[in-house]
């Protein structure tokens, strides 16, 4: 009976929680669980590429160099008869992983400093703050060209080169959160029972911030991928064999005036998914965060 | 006014300074440099290159014979186009650049707060709809799809405007649209978030209670008060307009300053490098200094 009694409560707090509340906000939103769906369909099929792809990303085929979109190659083929459908969900794995990674380096290196900076002020407010100011100010692709070049064009390079650059609109996120924060009751009851400060950053308030942090982390990864694809479309960035949607794009511009599907269908499907990341995030911060005015990149 | 700007450009040296002791020795560090070639010289002569543009000396004294040399105004002479001053390269194709960022910084402007005023107007119609739809397809469209498309319709296809350079105001639609698209989405989203939240003011209300009509009020009284928080975007989209005119100056063909930067980086020409960084940095501050003095133009609270 009181087993009962209990799981019945905690399934209707776990019905009314906050996540639970979010998670219905969020499935009342079409095109955000439309678009989770399709980044999920996108990622699986990067992640499982080998049995996915009907090509191995580098077989040539001599006989069918650009070949139009057909029944074998359905995106068609490039100058050395690859197919480009194979390429384009080899391409993903890059374009993803590069997103995805950069924008939890950013995610780590920003909330840490920011919450620093929000949290003591003072003086290390001010440093933190100087340095964000000035990376602010300088333009992050312009920065990312110089240490691609310093790091070399790997991926370890371009992962450096965007991670360091996208830090900085997550540490002023933070700061912002964490001096509100800092001021409530249930912070300062946290230092008064002799909570230390670290624990106080790290139990008691960025856990309330994961809302914002979340969120801000969803249009992370689309700008990520959107500078990875840019930098390697200016021959900057990723080097073969190593492939992104961008240097898929770049190789294709070359070739746009006779065929046009080289780099039509690279674009096309970039554009859908930082499509689909920007309406999740929409869906997300409605659902999760409801306080926090829209932010344009 | 005066003494705002003056410790604004207080501020803006220090940066500028920070910036370019930054970037120097970036690529100092980088491997390469620009006299590295497939078959490699003699090392007399290789010795002898180096001892001409002083890259023999400790990167400290390069900085400082760099940076006295800016100041005069004498930015040394480029490594790739031997001979030539890096000062008359910047002067001969910044003026193409900067007509390039203003013309599309113009386009954005004039079709991004209509089209932002017009969702929030409409709102949660099927004009909001397709408003923000354009809005937000403008920032997931990567540059080099939209130059595509436009080249394959308007120059490839149609024939109405030619798909590369700079020579007529004809050659100039696509490279205009292709870089100001971006920023015109950006500005429509903001214009509709800030024209939203001002029509929950008050004097919305009395304006409505008076009996006018909704055109009058959203873009009459509403639309004055939203425009500061448009006027804080023009400065991340200054930036903007500066990294993409990278890609769209390659793309189009255009002989701009853009073009320079990505050359010189990848051919390792530090001379060209920092004279165009340091443009690059004069321009951003100069932009979001004007983008300050706006507001107190659009917003006299802010005067003071």
């Amino acid at each position: 009976m009181i087993p009962a009694v209990s799981t019945s409560k905690t399934a209707a707090s776990a019905k009314n929680g906050p996540l639970a509340k979010g998670w219905k906000r969020f499935r009342a939103n079409r095109a955000a669980l439309l678009s989770l769906i399709f980044l999920t369909v996108i990622s699986l099929a990067a992640l499982a590429a080998d049995w996915v792809a009907p090509f191995s990303y580098e077989a040539q085929n001599m006989e069918a160099i650009l070949k139009a979109p057909n029944a074998s190659n359905w995106m068609g083929t490039d100058s050395l008869g690859r197919d480009l459908f194979s390429r384009i969900i080899y391409g993903a794995q890059m374009s993803l992983a590069v997103g995805v990674l950069t924008a939890l380096f950013a995610l780590i290196l920003g909330t840490l400093t920011g919450a620093l900076a929000g949290y003591f002020g003072g003086w290390t407010d001010q440093i933190i703050m100087r340095l964000v100011d000035l990376f602010y100010i300088f333009p992050s692709l312009l920065l990312s060209i110089l240490l691609m070049v310093l790091m070399g064009r790997g991926l370890s390079g371009i992962l450096l080169a965007i991670g360091l650059t996208a830090w900085v609109t997550q540490a002023r996120l933070v700061r912002g959160q964490v001096l509100q924060a800092r001021e409530l009751p249930y912070v300062e009851s946290a230092r008064a029972i002799g909570t230390s400060h670290f624990m106080t950053i790290w139990k008691h308030i960025l856990p309330n911030l994961w809302g914002p942090i979340i969120v801000s982390l969803t249009f992370q990864i689309p700008t990520n991928i959107m500078s990875e694809s840019f930098l390697s479309f200016l021959g900057l960035g990723l080097e073969p064999p190593l492939s992104s949607w961008g240097t898929l794009a770049n190789e294709g511009f070359r070739a746009m005036r006779g065929v046009p599907h080289l780099i039509l269908f690279p674009g096309v499907v970039l554009f859908l998914t930082l499509l689909a990341f920007n309406y999740l995030g929409d869906g997300l911060r409605d659902a999760l965060d409801p306080k926090t005015q829209r932010l344009v990149d | 006014m005066i003494p705002f700007i003056l410790r604004r450009l207080s501020v803006a040296v220090p940066t500028l300074l920070v910036m370019t002791v930054a970037v120097f020795f970036l690529l100092r560090l980088a491997p390469g440099g620009p006299f590295d070639s497939e078959r490699s010289f003699p090392p007399e002569i290789q010795r002898a290159i180096e001892e001409k543009y002083g890259l023999h000396e400790p990167v400290l004294m390069q900085y400082w014979r760099w940076i006295s040399g800016a100041l005069r105004g004498d930015l040394n002479e480029s490594f790739q186009y031997l001979g030539q001053p890096v000062a008359e390269l910047i002067s001969s194709s910044l003026p193409t650049s900067f007509w390039l960022g203003l013309l599309s910084l113009a386009f954005s402007i004039v079709l991004g707060i209509p089209l932002g005023a017009l969702a929030a107007w409409k709102r949660n119609t099927w004009w909001d709809t397709s408003a923000m739809f354009l809005a937000i397809a403008g920032v997931s469209l990567p540059s080099y799809l939209v130059a595509s498309i436009l080249v394959l319709i308007f120059s490839m296809g149609l024939g109405w405007f030619p798909p590369a350079l700079w020579e007529s105001w004809d050659a100039m639609v696509l490279p205009v649209i292709t870089l100001g698209f971006r920023p015109m989405a950006m500005i429509a989203r903001m214009t509709r978030a800030s024209l939203l939240e001002a029509l929950t003011s008050d004097y919305v209300r009395t304006a409505y209670a008076k009996g006018l009509e909704s055109r009058v009020v959203v873009f009459k009284h509403a639309m004055k008060n939203s425009m500061v928080p448009v006027l804080t975007i023009l400065g991340p989209i200054s930036a903007n307009l500066v990294t993409g005119s990278f890609l769209v100056e390659m793309v189009f063909q255009i002989p701009g300053m853009g073009k320079h930067f990505v050359s010189a980086v990848t051919n390792r020409d530090y001379p060209l490098v920092m004279g165009v960084t340091l443009v690059y940095g004069v321009i951003l501050i100069l932009s979001n200094l004007v983008v300050d003095l706006m507001y107190g133009l659009v917003d006299p609270r802010i005067r003071q």
